[in-house]
């Protein structure tokens, strides 16, 4: 792909061999405009942070699929089709070279583009969609005939499992190594024998997900490659500063580094997990202090949020180690927990400094026995919430509305109508993060003269 | 390796992976377990040469299209007296291994992934770039620990394990091994005692070694079905209009039958009031529970023994269900969801998910018990008795009164050592086997390799 000034741009493709849903396997060799390239990759980040923010929700599928439709109508269409597919396939490559240059983005994009995908693909019809399976040189073969008469009592056990009260099949299953249908196999929704699974027709999105995540994943990968060792220096008067730009302003803040409501000390903590933690931090941080001891995933969830809030490594080793020697001494702690803890700040091993979890990753944990970390939206039963609610001071009444949210699945909904009821305003943006909800919570109780965030 | 979370340590498995209470990880029966019987038995009674020949998976450099360096490409971590703990251990060939134990007498000796490279020097390797320290291949493996099921079992807890409660994990080797057997295709298997409460299974064939971290974690999310703790009450939700034909086959030819015999014999879990107001609290219709309870707190004192009565009480509770089960979708497989949370396996899913994860070898002695992690038949699980594993001092004192060979090649079972059987049963369930697949593999890539360069062959 070429990047050119101010000429008129001559698009080289055949119009006829065209594929509805473009799946960016290389580069097309035209010429683009410097500002489209701008332009361009502007308009797809807008529908790739409009997707972001729709997962964010929990929206499920069907909205999903409704959303990515009005964003994509919205940032990307043209009057012409070959136009609009022009763009398509250049802002993807635009923002390949924006998002590869660091773990966190790579991990972003790639996140991105694949539900973008997922949703432009469930939006297809049946025969486009196979096209498109085609398109990866996929070789599933059909089940057919005897073998899928064979079949059919337990594949329609497997559709009576995923909610279908009767047990008729589709007509179409294609047999495939299990290894290729990940989340069909971990869902349950796929019948396996001897290492086979028979997906239906209309699973064909997981197949093809799968294939596409795998082969952005390993482009991200040689994009940066290419970007490090010789993009990045040769256009540097030109292409680099626009691709520097575009990445900063469009991500959320991290919490990485605390702001100005950062010094909170060791004495007052107690009050202000009471005052200002949100619901599933505060459930970490009581238990921590009744049992002195938390599994794994709570470390993690707790510890880092708190680095977020502004605890320091030696505050924090403070802490956790006040909590833990009541239970296995100090002795044990300094050899067993300490060092998480400072590999946790960045003091140790890789020396990455971790960021704080945000809402999506915390409700999509698993806690298990003895787990005491995730979303408690979520992963608590109702009475149980019911009563944690009720220690943070939510009336009846606001009570139902939350559990309204949790009922419809609305996990990130029902905090933020938590902190609405606690502190008695409104909060337009949505909790996303508990940090977030802590520095709001601060913002309301501690208000100081508004300062530029950090 | 570029994750969002922090590399599974040594250090967190020996965080979590211990659930016991007691934080002194002192030797507890000296009598069992003490540095002078390890050096024996490191001395004369492990098995170096079939753990390597395991390890090796074929690669012993007889054949051209064999990697010679395969083995020293694995990971191994000693843990040694005093809690040092020693990762990234990794050795040339079976004789180096054997040296590096002789050495330092590890009470524990783990075992991790191959590598891309040597792990002993990975630092000589830059992060990025393609010469990248990174797992390539790893089994397949589950851990399976009695103390993940304590809020189902009466008889013990902790750390403790008895012949009422082990069963549970008999049914568990049920599960797990039929299914990856019929559904995912696995041949290979390897189920080891983990020395105290649980088990250990090792999926060994070549698919299962090259699996990613997404597709175990599919695997391990597969048999995933209790998803409790203390903050729920029911912790077995079956959706849908029926079970899935892998729970479904579990239930008719395990679970099921298991519930109401054994389980119900050794745990009477509803004979007193405090153990089945656990069960009425996982049934989500108020009036059903209210219903059974009345039936039960008013019940004149029968003459009827602990089992018997919790026999019936189970019938009613069923019978009521049936009758009801149109009230609410949540009660429509209630009956079932309370006989898989007594039943069904609780995997540590952390365990099998990712490559890097390090799992204690087999034929290790555990520090606690001085019982040897020895495998298992699961074709005859039934007769595995935890208690009647042999223990260090066992063995030594066969070893002294000189009776039977040492030699486990023997022919004659009878003469076998204690050790020597479960050696023997190693080699010819499961080594050999797996030997002859692997070195099929090695020939037949190493075929098609020649074939694909002949073809590529131009002037």
């Amino acid at each position: 792909m070429e990047v050119i000034r101010s000429q008129k741009r001559t698009a080289s493709n055949d119009a006829a061999s065209i594929p509805t849903l473009p799946l960016y396997f290389t580069a097309p060799p035209m010429e683009v405009r410097l500002e489209e390239f701008e332009l361009f990759a502007i308009d797809r980040l807008r529908v790739l942070k409009g997707v972001s923010d729709g997962l964010a929700r929990g929206k499920n599928p069907k909205e999903m699929d409704d959303l990515v439709s009005t964003l994509w109508k919205e940032h990307m269409r043209h009057s012409d089709v070959s136009e609009m597919l022009n763009k398509d396939i250049i802002s993807h490559f635009v923002l390949r070279l924006v998002y590869c240059r660091s773990d966190e983005l790579k991990k972003w994009f790639l996140s991105m583009e694949t539900a973008l995908f997922r949703h432009r693909f469930r939006l297809q019809n049946f025969e486009a969609q196979r096209a498109t399976v085609g398109e990866f040189g996929l070789q599933y073969k059909a089940v057919t005939g005897a073998e899928l008469e064979s079949l059919k009592e337990k594949l329609g056990q497997v559709v009576r499992s995923l909610g279908q009260i009767s047990p008729t099949i589709e007509t179409i299953y294609y047999k495939v190594p299990f290894e290729e249908v990940p989340d069909l196999v971990a869902g349950r929704r796929v019948f396996i024998q001897k290492g086979n699974a028979f997906v239906a027709g209309s699973q064909l999105v997981s197949l093809v997900v799968t294939q596409f995540r795998s082969h952005i994943s390993k482009a991200l990968i040689l994009t940066n490659r290419k970007w490090t060792t010789t993009i990045r220096e040769r256009e540097k008067d030109r292409l680099t500063p626009i691709v520097e730009g575009l990445s900063s302003s469009y991500l959320g803040p991290d919490y990485s580094q605390s702001n100005e409501y950062a010094d909170i000390s060791l004495k007052d903590i107690d009050q202000v997990a009471k005052s200002s933690f949100p619901l599933c931090m505060r459930h970490l941080f009581e238990k921590l202090r009744e049992d002195h001891h938390l599994k794994h995933g709570g470390r993690m969830q707790l510890g880092l949020f708190l680095k977020g809030v502004g605890l320091k490594l030696e505050d924090a080793l403070a802490f956790w180690r006040a909590e833990f020697t009541k239970k296995v001494g100090s002795e044990k702690f300094d050899k067993e927990y300490a060092y998480s803890i400072r590999h946790n700040y960045g003091k140790e091993g890789k020396r990455t400094d971790y960021t704080p979890y945000a809402c999506q990753k915390i409700i999509s944990s698993a806690p298990g026995v003895g787990d005491h970390h995730g979303c408690p939206y979520r992963h608590f039963s109702d009475d149980n919430l019911r009563a944690a609610l009720g220690r943070m001071g939510l009336s009846s009444r606001g009570m139902e509305d939350v559990m309204d949210k949790v009922r419809n699945k609305h996990y990130q909904l029902a905090c933020t109508m938590t902190f609405e009821a606690v502190y008695g305003t409104t909060c337009d943006a949505g909790i996303n993060h508990p940090n977030q909800y802590f520095e709001e919570s601060q913002k309301i109780l501690k208000p100081k003269t508004p300062t530029a965030p950090v | 390796m570029t994750r969002e979370e922090p590399e599974t340590r040594g250090e967190d498995m020996m965080i979590d992976a211990p659930k016991f209470t007691n934080p002194k990880p002192r030797i507890e029966n000296p009598d069992e377990f003490n540095v002078h019987y390890l050096r024996i038995y490191y001395g004369k009674l492990f098995p170096y040469t079939d753990i390597h020949k395991w390890l090796s998976y074929g690669h012993d450099g007889k054949h051209p299209g064999c990697d010679e360096f395969y083995f020293g490409r694995r990971e191994f971590s000693f843990t040694l007296e005093n809690d040092v703990y020693l990762r990234y251990k990794s050795f040339k060939n079976a004789s180096a291994m054997e040296d590096a134990i002789k050495v330092n007498f590890p009470y524990k000796i783990d075992i991790g992934a191959v590598y891309s490279v040597d792990p002993d020097k990975r630092h000589a390797y830059a992060q990025s770039g393609t010469n990248v320290f990174t797992p390539v291949e790893r089994e397949l493996v589950f851990d399976i620990d009695i103390t993940d099921y304590d809020d189902v079992r009466y008889c013990c807890s902790g750390a403790d394990v008895c012949s009422k409660c082990w069963p549970l994990m008999t049914v568990a080797i049920k599960v797990i091994d039929t299914s990856l057997r019929e559904d995912f295709g696995f041949k290979h298997i390897l189920w080891v005692f983990s020395g105290r409460r649980g088990v250990h299974c090792w999926v060994c064939d070549v698919k299962a070694r090259r699996l990613t971290n997404e597709q175990r974690s599919a695997v391990a999310e597969y048999f995933r079905v209790y998803k409790g703790n203390e903050n729920n009450a029911r912790k077995v939700a079956l959706m849908g209009h029926s079970l899935h034909p892998f729970l479904a086959r579990s239930y008719v030819d395990f679970l099921k039958d298991f519930f109401e015999g054994e389980l119900q014999a050794n745990q009477s879990i509803f004979s007193s009031k405090e153990k089945y107001e656990k069960i009425l609290e996982m049934i989500s219709d108020e009036d059903i529970q209210l219903e059974l309870r009345e039936k039960w707190e008013n019940a004149a004192r029968s003459s009827l023994s602990e089992e018997a009565t919790s026999l019936a009480r189970w019938e009613q509770l069923k019978n009521t269900l049936y009758s009801k089960k149109q009230k609410a979708p949540s009660l429509r497989m209630c009956v079932e969801e309370i006989v898989f949370t007594f039943t069904y396996p609780r995997i540590d899913l952390e365990v099998s998910k990712q490559m890097n994860h390090l799992l204690k070898a087999p034929f290790c002695v555990h520090p606690k018990t001085g019982r040897v992690c020895v495998p298992i038949d699961p074709k005859k699980c039934d007769e595995f008795d935890p208690l009647a594993v042999p223990t260090l001092s066992q063995l030594i004192e066969e070893i002294n009164s000189g009776g039977l060979k040492m030699d486990v090649d023997d022919d004659d079972e009878s003469e076998r050592s204690l050790l020597g059987k479960s050696v023997s049963f190693f080699r010819s369930s499961f080594l050999e086997p797996l030997l002859k697949s692997c070195k099929e593999d090695i020939e037949s890539s190493h075929k098609s390799n020649i074939d694909k360069s002949k073809d590529s062959f131009s002037w």
